[in-house]
């Protein structure tokens, strides 16, 4: 069965991003990029699946403008079969974003569709949800094991204070969480064969979608910092300042 | 679409409210309009009875079926569409429950959804955090509908009514995408429930094995009445279980008082737990990122501090 993985080129999660001085912005000039870290989780959960002949092909998708096709070279050098560019300088939200994923996945009708539960960058967390909304089909977000038996999927998802076991049928819509699994390193040589490898592009205005921003923003700015805190030299110095705030315990 | 009313979608476990729903609802009345409270489960007229006695609701609407003793996305984004025209605002507060389906609902009346609101500045103008809380975003929606989830711990508690608001019963059809239910595994703990406890003691990397995870903290825990949390560190090292991650894939925490041991203070970490009022930090490294954000920070060897303020808190009768 095919598999399509929708994957999000981000800031990479180690970097402390700042607004830009006017608050227009967050400032993203210069800084590292990395498919964002559950994304890799979807991309290792396809390969596993793979791997264990569940899965026959694997194309990966981004919808972004053409620099983003580094994350797609690093999917494919992780395994990923073929690759997919969605191109537009534009920058869609989670709807805009299922909208896409929903026209590719009635025109490719791959088994089962992939995604992050969450971009590091928006923090969303919804594009999951609305595509399978949209395509009317079962969903499982937040997956820590999948097993796929037939057209049968078997899923734990991570919820809170523990975790919940459903089956979905396929086709369906999973997202995934980062206890999934450890996504493989990629090697050089695998990145060097993975540039020379053909990534397909589409314009995203030739879909004639409504991708349209629902949410604009009017600020960005750092949050207030913290009052500055004591550093004490002691447990009984700990232990004395915390009487002061006596009235917290219970 | 009939403008002018909010619906709050309302987390329970069968029996009792999920202490965020007062929350939501102190969040829906800043929409200044009619508040209906949405409660969809199986055997949950008590349930339905607690929502109708909190100030600001007008109105609570009970789903009630054996079907729905384990409603899917699916089936619950199925019952609000059915609803949903009628309200400008429909409401939830941010946890996995209502982030599973309210993108659901969003996409099928083609809304552009607002996850974890902070603030709501004017109706349709909110700060929300992005790049794990590194950032704030002041964001406007363009559409007509609203839908939205609230940072609980932003918003405070809605206060209980003397009189009752209106209960109606409503039979809505099933969702037509099936999914099965197979099994639930709750961590049970005799500590108070992580997301609303006063005192929190996490641990990170630095405890070293599950066993000293246990033995070193829980004594503190006890003495405080406290509930523990982790670091991914920690959990991904199998010394915690996953449901007492504390950060951007975990929990979200606003205690009075979070005691960290042994944690770093990663972004995707503080990102839960940065509101809580008071914040201990105790590591070895003066360095540590953590201590930029502790009210009192302490350099030392966990496995020394740890004891000694569990014994020092005992002798002064803190608990
Ligand atoms: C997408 C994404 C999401 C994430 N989500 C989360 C999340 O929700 N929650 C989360 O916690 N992390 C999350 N992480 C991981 C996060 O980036 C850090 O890796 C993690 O928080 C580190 O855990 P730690 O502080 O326990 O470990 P470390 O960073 O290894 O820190 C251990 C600390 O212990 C101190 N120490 C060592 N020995 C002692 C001793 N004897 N006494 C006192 N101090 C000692 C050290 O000085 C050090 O500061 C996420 C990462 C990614 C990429
Ligand atoms: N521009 C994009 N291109 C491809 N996939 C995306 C894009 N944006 C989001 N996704 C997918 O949707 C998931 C959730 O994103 P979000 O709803 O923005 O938090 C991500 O983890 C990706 O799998």
């Amino acid at each position: 069965m095919n598999v399509l993985v929708a994957i999000k080129r981000v800031v990479d999660y180690n970097i402390k991003v700042r607004a830009k001085p006017d608050g227009s912005a967050v400032d993203i000039a210069g800084v590292k990029m990395s498919v964002n870290p559950f994304d890799e989780n979807a991309i290792e959960a396809a390969l596993q699946l793979k791997e264990q002949g569940v899965v026959s092909h694997i194309t990966v998708v981004t919808i972004g403008p053409n620099s983003h096709q580094d994350s797609l070279r690093h999917a494919l050098a992780m395994g990923a079969d073929d690759a997919l560019l969605i191109e537009t300088d534009e920058v869609l939200q989670s709807l805009g974003v299922a909208k896409v994923l929903k026209q590719l996945v009635d025109t490719m009708q791959p088994q089962l569709v992939l995604l992050g539960k969450q971009a590091i960058d928006d923090d969303a967390g919804q594009t999951g949800q609305m595509l399978a909304a949209l395509l009317n089909y079962p969903q499982a977000t937040y997956a820590s094991h999948i097993e796929i038996n037939g057209l049968e999927a078997t899923v734990v998802r991570e919820i809170d204070g523990g975790t919940e076991t459903i089956a979905i049928h396929l086709p369906a819509v999973i997202t995934a969480d980062l206890r999934l699994n450890e996504p493989r390193f990629v090697k050089l040589p695998q990145l060097m064969l993975a540039r020379k490898k053909q990534i397909n592009t589409v314009p995203l205005a030739s879909l004639d979608l409504d991708t349209r921003q629902r949410l604009i923003q009017l600020r960005v700015e750092e949050p207030p910092p913290r009052a500055a805190g004591i550093m004490v030299d002691s447990v009984d110095a700990l232990v004395s300042q915390l009487i002061k705030h006596e009235g917290i315990f219970a | 679409m009939s403008s002018g009313q909010t619906l709050v979608m309302a987390e329970h476990d069968g029996t009792q409210l999920a202490a965020s729903v007062y929350r939501s609802i102190t969040a829906a009345q800043q929409f200044g309009q009619h508040v209906s409270v949405l409660v969809i489960g199986a055997g949950i007229t008590q349930v339905a009875r607690e929502a109708a006695m909190i100030n600001g609701v007008q109105r609570v609407l009970q789903v009630d079926a054996v079907t729905l003793q384990h409603p899917s996305a699916e089936q619950i984004s199925h019952i609000v569409l059915q609803m949903a025209n009628a309200y400008e605002v429909l409401l939830a507060a941010h946890s996995s429950w209502s982030k599973n389906f309210l993108p659901r609902v969003a996409a099928l009346l083609d809304v552009g959804m607002v996850s974890d609101v902070l603030h709501i500045i004017v109706p349709r103008t909110y700060q929300r955090s992005v790049y794990a809380g590194n950032l704030l975003s002041t964001v406007q929606s363009q559409d007509e509908q609203q839908v939205l989830t609230v940072h609980a711990s932003k918003f405070k508690l809605a206060s209980l009514s003397q009189t009752s608001a209106v209960i109606e019963r409503l039979t809505v059809t099933g969702s037509p995408v099936p999914v099965r239910w197979i099994s639930q595994t709750l961590n049970q703990s005799p500590r108070p429930p992580l997301a609303s406890a006063k005192v929190v003691v996490s641990g990170g990397r630095a405890l070293g094995s599950a066993e000293r995870f246990e033995a070193v903290l829980a004594p503190l825990a006890n003495q405080l009445q406290a509930a523990i949390g982790a670091s991914r560190a920690a959990v991904d090292a199998g010394y915690a279980p996953n449901d007492l991650q504390v950060g951007q894939t975990g929990v979200v925490v606003a205690p009075a008082l979070y005691i960290a041991v042994g944690i770093s203070g990663a972004i995707q970490h503080t990102y839960g737990m940065k509101d809580s009022q008071v914040i201990v930090a105790i590591n070895q490294d003066p360095e540590a990122p953590i201590f930029q954000m502790a009210d009192y920070g302490l350099v030392g060897d966990l496995f020394s501090v740890i004891p000694a303020l569990t014994a020092a808190l005992s002798q002064a009768n803190i608990n």
